[in-house]
Order: structure tokens, then sequence, then C-alpha cells
């Protein structure tokens, strides 16, 4: 029995449909995340759930109650907003201390429980400051402990970590995490940053114009993407255009374009047929770089690029640019210019129907 | 990004001191043209008034150049005067508060309209800066005079004629119709400056709107309504038309008293000690409900 649950969401504007068909199971104790390039209508969906937006038809259920056209003041749920939007004129203490006033929890009681939530995100000794008197990181901690403090039933967090440098962006995922963890509060959290979905969720729920394409463990949808749009977005990858040039045995062969006949790709059938045209996608750091002469193509190294642990290089060949990461193991890098052979093990091949997309698409995704 | 190369470019010895010194006296130069019309415009009169309120003078020969203290002594002590004074601080005040418990809801309600209505209703707000106060203070004369329509209306619901203008109640409402928009503007404006995340938070941890409106924005607006009042305030204890207009020969405030003491009695020394007198209690006034009421909000908000 799932805790919050979502039936077939929808939310339009006049005739533009921000959110459509949202179907969605959490379960208690659940960290999820929507994850969506700029404007996919996460927030549109999450404020449906905190009830700031008016849902235009479906169902939302919290605890199998029917909360859809209930107002946000009787949710009770704990939100964190993107701007933080802490109370301005009150310190921290007093901005931990509204929801609990609010609930009518006595004042010693209420003192112990906020002093409590501050502990719990380092802020103790904070208290008395008013939030102009603290950095990014504090307002988003103290953001966090005012939601967290009421107790909710469900967290809500819309690009909590979003105005944060990368450094405290990275140490806050964790501490995200390890808060959720402790609190056991189900919580659901929108970003369009993969790596933040991906490091901290049980289930990542990745959205595409207003609709989920995908939900899943962070894991399965980094190596099983549904739609090339996920594996594209989702971290980098190599994409093949080609065709199905044989069905058998529950393989398929696929000629890839600009390819030598002798070198075709072995892939799982999966209802593709003869001569449909297929993109295969490979991610860089599956690509295995071997000594010229050897692997299942030739190709050139052009560029490359250090990332500290690995080696990004861009690479030119019979299909065209190619990006493959090796890792670095202290050997010499491949110079610019040099000839190299590159494999893959069949396996890490992933198929997805259709032409190659446009180009230019590739640069406007986060 | 841009503090970088301007760090990058300040140790170039060539450039160092000419753009230097262009810079350190750049805001005084610009600032230059609104000081000089400030001091031609404003400090010169308030001087010269000043100055003047110190002469002496007799009924039979007018304004001599002797130095004298006595216009202030007698406004000072002359009961006559100090009525007048007690009387346009008490319709200021009450203007003031009126304006303020009207100005702020229609702040608000503004705020939350949609974008065509929004901009009429302001325009509509703002309307009455766009004709003169004399005109307007007639309007009301019309209105409430013994044969106007608010009358026409006593009688006809049988309450019977009364008499409106020329009291206190009728120069303090034509004073909150005029200095409404003083009031709506700088409220309307602290308004704007919220993050609307805030309102939806307060209402997130359960709060009532009427409890979000009294706890989580009204703090917020509050420089606004206190910029507000100051304004209409001023403005209010030194109005000249509308008091003159519709409080009549008998119901005197400051200003009008100035005025009859400048052209009635030609007394210009009386009139321009008033004046001062005018000016510095206003400002007495004025610091200290800012002292008050900001030093309140800056303790909390910085
Ligand atoms: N109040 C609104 N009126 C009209 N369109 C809106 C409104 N709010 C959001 N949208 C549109 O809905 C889409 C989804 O918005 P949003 O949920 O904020 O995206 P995301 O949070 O994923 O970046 C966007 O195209 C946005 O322009
Ligand atoms: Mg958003």
């Amino acid at each position: 029995m799932s805790f919050l649950t979502l039936r077939n969401v929808t939310k339009r504007y006049g005739s533009f449909e921000a959110v459509g068909n949202v179907t969605l199971s959490v379960e208690k104790g659940e960290f999820v995340s929507l994850l969506g390039p700029s404007g996919c209508g996460k927030t549109t969906t999450l404020q449906m759930i905190a009830g700031f937006v008016d849902v235009t038809s479906g169902t939302i259920e919290l605890d199998g109650r029917d909360i859809t056209r209930t107002k946000p003041n009787s949710r009770g749920l704990g939100i964190v907003f993107q701007s933080y939007a802490l109370f301005p004129h009150m310190t921290v203490a007093d901005n931990v201390s509204f929801g609990l006033e609010m609930k009518r929890v006595p004042k010693a009681e209420r003192a112990a429980l906020v002093e409590e939530a501050l502990a719990l995100v380092h802020l103790d000794k904070y208290a008395g400051r008013y939030p102009r008197e603290l950095s990014g990181g504090q307002r988003q901690r103290v953001a966090l402990a005012r939601a967290i403090v009421i107790r909710p039933p469900v967290l809500l967090l819309d690009e909590p970590l979003s105005n944060l440098d990368a450094k405290l962006r990275e140490a806050m995922q964790f501490e995200l995490r390890d808060i959720q963890r402790k609190v056991g509060t189900t919580t659901i959290m929108v970003t369009h940053d993969q790596a933040e979905a991906f490091s901290i969720s049980d289930r990542v729920v990745v959205m595409e114009a207003g609709r989920i394409t995908q939900i899943d463990q962070p894991y399965r949808i980094y190596e099983h993407p549904e739609t090339e749009f996920i594996s594209r977005f989702v971290g980098k990858t190599n994409m093949l255009p080609g065709t199905v040039s044989a069905v058998g045995n529950g393989r398929a062969t696929v000629s890839l374009a600009g390819m030598a006949a002798g070198m075709p790709a072995d892939v799982p059938a999966d209802g593709l047929s003869m001569g449909e045209t297929v993109v295969l996608c490979i991610r860089p750091e599956k690509l295995r770089l071997a000594p010229a002469g050897q692997g299942r193509l030739q190709g050139r190294v052009t560029d490359r690029f250090f990332l500290g642990s690995q080696w990004l290089y861009h690479l030119d060949g019979p299909l065209g640019p190619l990006m493959a990461v090796a890792t670095n193991d202290g050997e010499a890098p491949l110079d610019p210019g040099a000839p190299v052979g590159v494999d893959w093990p069949a396996a890490v091949v992933r198929v997805h129907r259709g032409a190659m997309p446009a180009a230019p698409e590739l640069e406007s995704l986060e | 990004m841009s503090s970088l190369s301007t760090d990058t470019a300040a140790p170039a010895p060539a450039e160092g001191s000419a753009p230097g010194i262009g810079q350190r006296f750049a805001p005084a130069l610009m600032a230059g043209p609104a000081t000089v019309l400030f001091a031609v415009l404003v400090l010169t009169p308030l001087l010269l008034t000043f100055l003047l309120s110190f002469n002496e003078y007799e009924h039979a020969t007018g304004r001599t150049h002797g130095f004298t203290l006595s216009h202030y002594a007698e406004v000072l002590t002359d009961g006559y005067y100090l009525e007048i004074f007690l009387r346009t601080f008490r319709v200021a005040a009450l203007a003031t508060a009126i304006c303020a418990v009207i100005g702020v809801p229609e702040a608000l309600i503004l705020s939350r309209m949609r974008n065509p209505w929004r901009s009429v209703f302001l325009l509509v707000v703002l309307t009455p800066l766009l004709v003169s106060v004399v005109v307007r203070a007639f309007g009301w004369s019309m209105l409430l005079g013994p044969d106007g329509v608010v009358n026409m209306i006593l009688q006809a619901v049988g309450i019977g004629r009364t008499r409106l203008l020329y009291s206190e109640g009728t120069v303090v409402v034509a004073l909150v119709h005029v200095m409404l928009p003083f009031m709506v503007i700088p409220v309307w404006t602290s308004l704007q400056k919220l993050d609307p995340a805030v309102e939806q938070a307060a209402l997130s941890f359960g709060a009532s709107r009427t409890t979000t409106m009294l706890r989580v924005i009204a703090p917020q607006i509050l420089p606004g309504i206190l910029s507000g009042s100051l304004i209409v305030f001023g403005l209010s204890a030194s109005a000249f038309a509308i008091p003159g207009l519709l409080g009549g020969r008998r119901l005197k405030m400051v200003a009008t008293v100035v005025y009859d003491q400048y052209l009635g009695e030609l007394n210009w020394p009386l009139g321009a000690a008033i004046a001062v007198i005018l000016l510095v209690a206003n400002l007495i006034v004025m610091l200290t409900y800012h002292h008050v009421v900001d030093g309140h909000y800056r303790k909390r908000m910085g």
C-alpha cells in the first residue's frame, strides 16, 4: 500500500499542459526525486502535492485520504522552497518554531523540539540569528529544520541545493540524505541535476515535457534508460545510428552506418524487426580503449580532458565522433592524434528505436 | 568575475591616478545639479523665512529690520496658536491613521490582482494625483455643501439638512482622499518585493490567512507603511488648500494661519515664525515616529 499516490494528475494552463497524466506511488519513508530539464513540470507537480497549484484532473492521495482539494494549510506537509522562503523578520529559532506554534504545541515542548531540529542540522549555535546573518548553506539548513520539525508525513524539496556552490552542494547532498534517514520522512525532491538525484534517491522519476518517462532506481535508470532522451539526459552517451540487418535466436544484428559489414553490433532482439532504423547508445565509460589495430573499430584521439580520477577522450572514427572515459591509472595518457582501437562488450549497448535526434538538442540539455 | 577584472586593472600605474580622481568625484558631480536646485529652490527661501521670523513688526510702520524673538514668544505662549497647532496635528494624525487603515488593504488587494485589472486599478488609485488639489477641494465642497448631493440624500431619507462643511471631519475626509496614493504606493512597492514563497511557507505550516497576514506579511511591509505614514502626515500637517477651502474661516489650521498673517494681517515676521515652528514641530513628530517604528523594525530586519 503506497503512502502518497498521484493518479493521472494533470495541470493545464489554458490549452498548455504543464503536467500530463502523472501517476506515481511513493512508499512510506522513501526518498524519491523528480528529475528533468527546466520547464518539464517538476515544480508544478510538487506544488500540486503541496496544494498551491490546483489540479486540473486526477487525484492525490495521502495515507489513504484524498487530499486533491484540501487547502495547503490543512495538508500539514513540510516544504523546503527553492528560495528557502525563511521569515526574514524572525530569528532562526522563531522560524523553526513557527510550524509548531501553528500546531499549538506547548511552549516548553516547542523549545525542546526546536533545539533538537537545529542540532540535527548543526545550527544549534545560530538560534538567535536572523536569516540575513546566515550563509546560503546555513539558510538552506534552517529551511530544512523548519520543515522537518513539524514531523510532516511528506517532505517536499524544490531544488533545495541549487543555490549552493558545487562543493557545498555535494556535502549537503549527503547530509540531506543522512537527515532524511534519521527522521525517516517520506521525501520528494525536485531537481534538474542528475548527479544530485542519483546520489541521494531511492527512486528517480524522470520527467520530460510534463510527462513521466521512467521511474526506477538510479542505477537502473543510468544503465537501462528507456528512451534515448533519458540516456542523453542522465550522463553522457555515444549514439550510433544503424539498421537491423538480421533477427534470430532472441538476438538482432545491427549494421552501423559507415562501418564495414564485418563488424556488426549484436543486441537483444526485443521485438525489433528487419530493416528497422535504430540508435545504439553506449556510455563513454563502457568503451574500452585498445592498442591500434585491435578492438571493434579503429579511431584517432582528437582531444583529451583531465578529470582527475579519469581521462575523457574525444575520438574520431568511421562512426563519427565518440567519447570515451578511461581510468587515470597513473600511466601516460594517449596524445591527441594517436591511433587507437575501440572495443565494447555486447552487453553494454542499449538499443532505442527511431532515427538519430537532431544534434543541437544535446546542447540545450542540462 | 567583475571584481577580479577591476583588481587586476588597479595596479597598472599609468591608469591608476587619472580615472581614480574622476571616479572619486563622479558621485559628487552627478549629484551636483540636484544639489544646486535644492539649494536655490528650497534652502534659500527657507533661510529667508527663518531670518524674516526674527524681524520686528509694527502695525503702523510694518516690518523693520531689528532683531526680536517676540514672534516666537507670542506663538508659543498664546493659547489661540496652541489650539491651531493641536488641531493641525490631530487632523494630520487622523488622516494618516485612516489612510493606513484604507491604504494598506487597498495595496494588498492591488498586489493580488492579475494583470489587466492590476494596471487599471493602479491607475484609478493614482488619478487623484492628476487632478489639482483645489479642484478636488471644490468637488468636496459641492458634494458636502448645504445644497450638495449628500445633504439632498440626508433630507430625502429624513435625517434632515446637516452642516457638513467647515468641520474637522470634512477636512480629514478630504485629506484622506488626497493623500491615499501616498500611502498605497509605498506599501504596494514593499509588497512587490516580498517573496511569494514566504507566504506559501506560512500556509504550509498550517497558518490561517489571517495569521499569515499578521505574523508574516505585515512585519515585512512595515517599512512601506512607515514611509507612507511619514509622507501623509507631513503633507497633511502642512496642507493649505484643503483646510483653506473646506475648513472655512473659523476652522483654521497652521498653513491657513500663516497665509492669513502674510496676506491678511501683513505681519510677515509672525507668519514666518509660525511657519518655522510648524516645520520644526513636524520634523520632531516625524523623527520620533520614525525612530520608534524603524528602530523596532531595524532590530529585527537590519
Ligand atoms: N502560472 C503559470 N501559468 C502558465 N504557465 C505556467 C505557470 N506555471 C508554470 N507554467 C509552465 O509550466 C511549465 C512547467 O513549469 P515548472 O513546473 O515550473 O517547470 P520545472 O520546475 O520543471 O522547471 C513551464 O513551461 C512553465 O512555463
Ligand atoms: Mg522548478
